[in-house]
């Protein structure tokens, strides 16, 4: 018979054995919180310097912010930010949360996957591509139009917004229980009455995460931004990555620092909401 | 001398399997630290089925995991057949477990969770297909060695689990509430099975359950724990015959218990006198005893009823009659206002007509009175 | 993504013809309110996700107009010329070894950052899902902060740190160890250090997804049956962990490969990867049919990965079923 080998040694001296612990694992580990947070410190320094550059430290100073706060390019750019985050969240989480409850709780049905494919289609396909496909596009409709507002890029952010609002309201109403609603009808409540009373106050934190996750990413975007704007119409980044080109100051410093705080705000919020919602 | 040879004669010299000396377990620091096991001192003879038994959170399981090696004693000492293996990980123990959950690995067919310890030890590959074969055939799976282990029934994992951890022939097994998940039937089939299995291999068991009667039937040795100490260790009569402290009378069968008088002590008997003034001979607990009150306990089938009042050791009122099939349950209440229950067995001859009211004497079996500790 | 378990609608349907015919009725009811509330966001994402990509195939077939734009005749050249250039004298064609040489960077980067991303990422998660259930979250939340935060901010604070006066160098040269600044910024490690940067969170989030499930009793269970550590987790864990290893693997070789803003603004002009040979096409190069069909390359590969995704998960979930 196979029999275990005896221990051979001496239990070794000093530290217990821990399950699960895996060598170098936690350094490794510490590394990577390290280093994602270590390059944004010196960017949030910098951007109170006083002095001009971005390489010596001058002593503490608000002026960079201030003159941020007075630059019109930068003063359109974040009111032009913020309308199209603000719509564009708006719209993508109606049109998330509708979608939503069309497609969960519900027996599969023929065009299931090509209906999700076509939600996720955003987080699959690289920017870059829906970018120039939709500077193609919006290119031919302004040369027929000759409108050049704003509504390309609400559009565009929409469309991109949808699946990170769908994502959390599809989860959200995953985890729901069903025979609430059967509960409802029971007490005599109709359809419409079973959903404003019960199904529709369950799903708001699955709501509320999703509007904001739009926000944010809307916020943020870059890229097709950059591509589906007429000229003039800047937002907060796409600024931002004009004046990367040039000399800089500590001028974009002091706003990624705005956009920073707003980012780690609403990610806050979000956590707190999220950890209530359980 | 070296390592090894220490080990062996520590096996020609002591016939045990597991010594755990002043074992305590801490888990936490400061105020919110919890002792999960209180200085415990405990010896598992080799080749014996011995039981941890005790509620949820008395430490049997802690001891298990301390034996097997997933968790490192805070103080005190684990020895395997004389050798301390208190700080060894659990891969360098000859020590195996069947777990609560059965751990069975996913991703692996019911012979490739079977060979993975083999594999692990590094036994040549036809050692262990025929290892593997044998263990199928012991616990009967041989027709399912090649299924997924999420497609097999919980009786048939609880094999497998079986199966997986008795293939490297470990010196002890281990079983951590293995059949805590299985139907009342199945449950009686595998007590069967586990204590063939054990007389089969020779290997040492130390099995853990909160269910009395589950040790009661399997055991060689049962160790009563609460609170992180053990409280009784013996054979399942000796535990339930002469059980040393009232958390045990407690928690295995039913028990009346009483307020006595000693009026002496010899060795391991005592002469008492019970709250109706009869005097009865007891039997003692080890522990120092001197006259004067004790706790004492009845069991309900060792106490009869009888119309006969006046021979009777104790008298008592009939307050309720429960019929429980193979038995009937008397509840009396004493004159000192005491609850007192006995317990006949039902037989269709002489059935005795007692009804609620009655005024009835108790009769009590010698040697049926059992001194605790307080 | 996932087309979950496609039961006949039929099955559940209770015998008999009548009660049959009313459940058939309400379930017809059901799809036609379900497809009632989905069409909405289908026509918006039809409109600026899908439709733009047929538009792009159609472009990818036409002439280049002189200023940007196209001509409306048929042509092959832009697809051509994704790996081939017509020599301007002489007419004759030849692999285009400047693009030959982008896919090459993009490919070997994505590669890279992918590769790096795992090596930090794999132990971070584990990590996490290793604490305690109440400091869990916490660590999650760290992940999640910087994945939440501008990808153009983040580019760019590692270009700060890595330029010829950045924090690196002037480190460096304060200590006495250079005399010279070391070129960091505008080199092909630059572009990766910074996908890394940027992308690691998307590595992590998975694979910490895939682990929080792990049931660690099979760990127990391992050491018991004498694996050691190297072995628990290249026999165990790393098999059950595997789909969500593949995912965060995905999800970052994806938008490297197709990255816009870090090459540009960590890879300078010389060092271009795809999408800014793309994003060149519509600019100066003035070649949309050619940007067309480069974008449709890319995203091509894209999609062959996704397909191995798809196709190893499912093999991998087939365990647990």
């Amino acid at each position: 018979m196979a029999e275990a080998n005896l221990p051979t040694s001496r239990p070794p001296s000093g530290r217990p054995f821990s399950i699960r612990s895996q060598p170098g694992f936690a350094t490794l580990a510490i590394l990577c919180f390290v280093l994602l947070y270590a390059p944004l410190l010196p960017l949030v320094v910098y951007s109170f310097n006083a002095g001009d550059s971005l390489a010596y430290f001058e002593g503490l100073s608000w002026r960079w912010y201030v003159s941020a706060w007075d630059n019109k390019l930068v003063q359109d750019a974040a009111i032009r930010s913020l309308i199209l985050a603000a719509s564009a969240s708006l719209f993508a989480t109606i049109l998330a949360t509708m979608a939503a409850l069309g497609t969960t709780r519900t027996r599969s049905y023929r065009g299931q996957t090509l209906i999700y494919a076509l939600i996720n289609q955003p987080l699959m396909v690289p920017e870059i591509v829906t970018a120039v496909a939709l500077l193609i596009m919006f290119a031919a409709i302004k040369a027929a139009t000759n409108y050049h507002g704003l509504a390309y890029l609400i559009i565009a952010h929409t469309a991109f917004c949808i699946p990170f609002a769908y994502l959390p309201i599809r989860a959200r109403l995953e985890g729901m229980d069903l025979s609430l609603e059967t509960a409802a009808a029971d007490l005599y409540a109709t359809p419409w009455q079973a959903f404003r009373r019960v199904t529709l106050p369950l799903m708001w934190p699955g709501i509320l995460a999703g509007a904001m996750l739009a926000f944010v990413i809307s916020l943020d975007d870059v890229v097709i931004t950059e591509f589906v704007k007429s000229s003039g119409q800047d937002t907060l980044p796409t600024y931002m990555l004009g004046q990367l080109r040039r000399v800089i100051t500590p001028e974009v410093n002091a706003i990624s620092s705005v956009l920073l705080a707003i980012s780690v705000v609403v990610v806050t919020i979000f956590f707190f909401l999220n950890r209530k919602m359980r | 001398m070296g390592v090894e040879g220490c080990w062996i004669m520590a096996v020609r010299e002591e016939a045990t399997a597991i010594d755990g000396h002043n074992v305590s377990k801490i888990f936490g620091t400061g105020a919110n630290s919890v002792a999960a096991l209180d200085d415990v001192s405990v010896s598992i003879r080799q080749n014996e089925f011995f039981t941890l038994l005790g509620p949820s959170g008395c430490g049997k399981t802690t001891l298990l995991r301390l034996i097997a090696g997933f968790d490192t004693p805070t103080a005190g000492t684990i020895l395997l057949e004389g050798n301390d293996i208190s700080l060894l990980p659990p891969y360098s123990r000859p020590v195996n477990t069947v777990f609560q959950s059965y751990a069975l690995f996913p991703h692996m067919t019911v012979a490739g969770n079977i060979a993975f310890g083999l594999e692990m030890l590094g036994k040549p590959k036809p050692e262990i297909d025929d290892t593997v074969e044998r263990m199928l055939q012991l616990v009967q799976m041989e027709h399912l060695k090649s299924r997924r282990t999420s497609e097999i029934s919980g009786g048939q994992q609880q094999r497998v689990a079986l199966a997986r951890a008795l293939a490297p022939h470990p010196r002890v097994l281990l079983l951590d509430e293995p059949l805590s998940a299985l139907d009342y039937k199945l449950r009686k089939e595998m007590q069967i099975e586990l204590k063939r299995l054990q007389n089969e291999t020779g290997i040492t068991f130390v099995f853990v359950t909160h269910d009395q009667e589950e040790a009661l039937t399997m055991s060689d040795r049962i160790a009563v724990m609460e609170h992180g100490k053990i409280l009784q260790v013996g054979s399942p009569r000796e535990i339930y015959d002469h059980p040393a402290e009232r958390f045990v009378a407690d928690f295995i069968g039913d028990s009346n218990f009483l307020t006595a008088d000693l009026t002496s002590v010899s060795g391991s008997s005592a002469q008492l006198k019970l709250p109706s003034g009869k005097a009865m001979t007891a039997s003692l607990p080890d522990g120092a005893f001197s006259k004067g009150p004790a706790t004492i306990v009845i069991r309900p089938e060792h106490a009869r009823l009888t119309r006969k009042k006046s021979g009777a050791a104790m008298s008592g009122t009939l307050e309720n009659i429960v019929y429980i099939g193979t038995d009937t349950q008397y509840h009396l209440k004493l004159p000192e206002g005491t609850a007192f229950v006995v317990r006949s067995q039902n037989r269709r001859d002489a059935q005795e007509d007692y009804t609620i009211g009655d005024e009835l004497g108790i009769e009590i079996s010698a040697n049926a009175v059992q001194v605790l500790r307080d | 993504m996932s087309a979950g378990s496609q039961i006949p609608a039929d099955s559940a349907a209770p015998a008999g013809k009548a009660p049959g015919m009313q459940a058939e009725a309400a379930r017809r009811a059901d799809v036609r309110r379900n497809i009632l509330l989905t069409t909405p966001a289908l026509i918006v994402l039809f409109f600026a996700a899908s439709g733009p990509l047929l538009i792009m195939l159609v472009y990818s077939f036409l002439r280049p107009g002189d200023y940007g734009g196209v001509q409306w005749t048929f042509a092959t050249d832009g697809w051509a010329s994704v790996f081939l250039q017509r020599d301007i004298f002489d007419d004759t064609l030849s692999v285009a070894d400047a693009h030959l040489s982008i896919f090459w960077r993009s490919v070997k980067l994505s590669i890279l950052t992918t590769f790096t991303a795992l090596v930090l990422g794999f132990p971070t998660a584990y990590f996490i899902a290793t604490r305690p259930v109440e400091s869990r979250n916490l660590w999650l939340f760290l992940i999640t902060i910087p994945f939440w935060t501008n990808l153009l901010i983040r580019t760019f604070a590692i270009m700060e740190v890595i330029r010829n006066q950045g924090l690196i160098n002037n480190i460096l040269t304060g200590l006495g160890l250079i005399d010279e600044p070391i070129q960091m910024l505008f080199t092909d490690f630059a572009i990766m250090l910074g996908m890394t940067y940027v992308y690691l969170p998307l590595m992590v989030l998975p694979i910490y997804a895939s682990m929080e499930k792990f049931d660690f009793r099979l760990v127990e269970a391992g050491y018991d049956l004498y694996a050691t550590r190297l072995r628990v987790l290249r026999r165990i864990i790393l098999p059950l962990v595997k789909p969500g290893v593949v995912a965060g693997s995905i999800l970052v070789f994806i938008p490297s490969l197709g990255a816009y803003v870090t090459p540009r603004v960590l890879g300078g002009g010389k060092n271009m990867m795809l999408g800014n040979l793309i994003s060149l096409q519509f600019g100066q190069g003035r070649n949309w049919p050619l940007g067309a069909a480069l974008s449709l390359t890319l995203l091509l590969i894209v999609m062959v990965a996704l397909l191995y995704y798809v196709r190893s998960v499912g093999k991998a979930e087939s365990h647990h079923g």
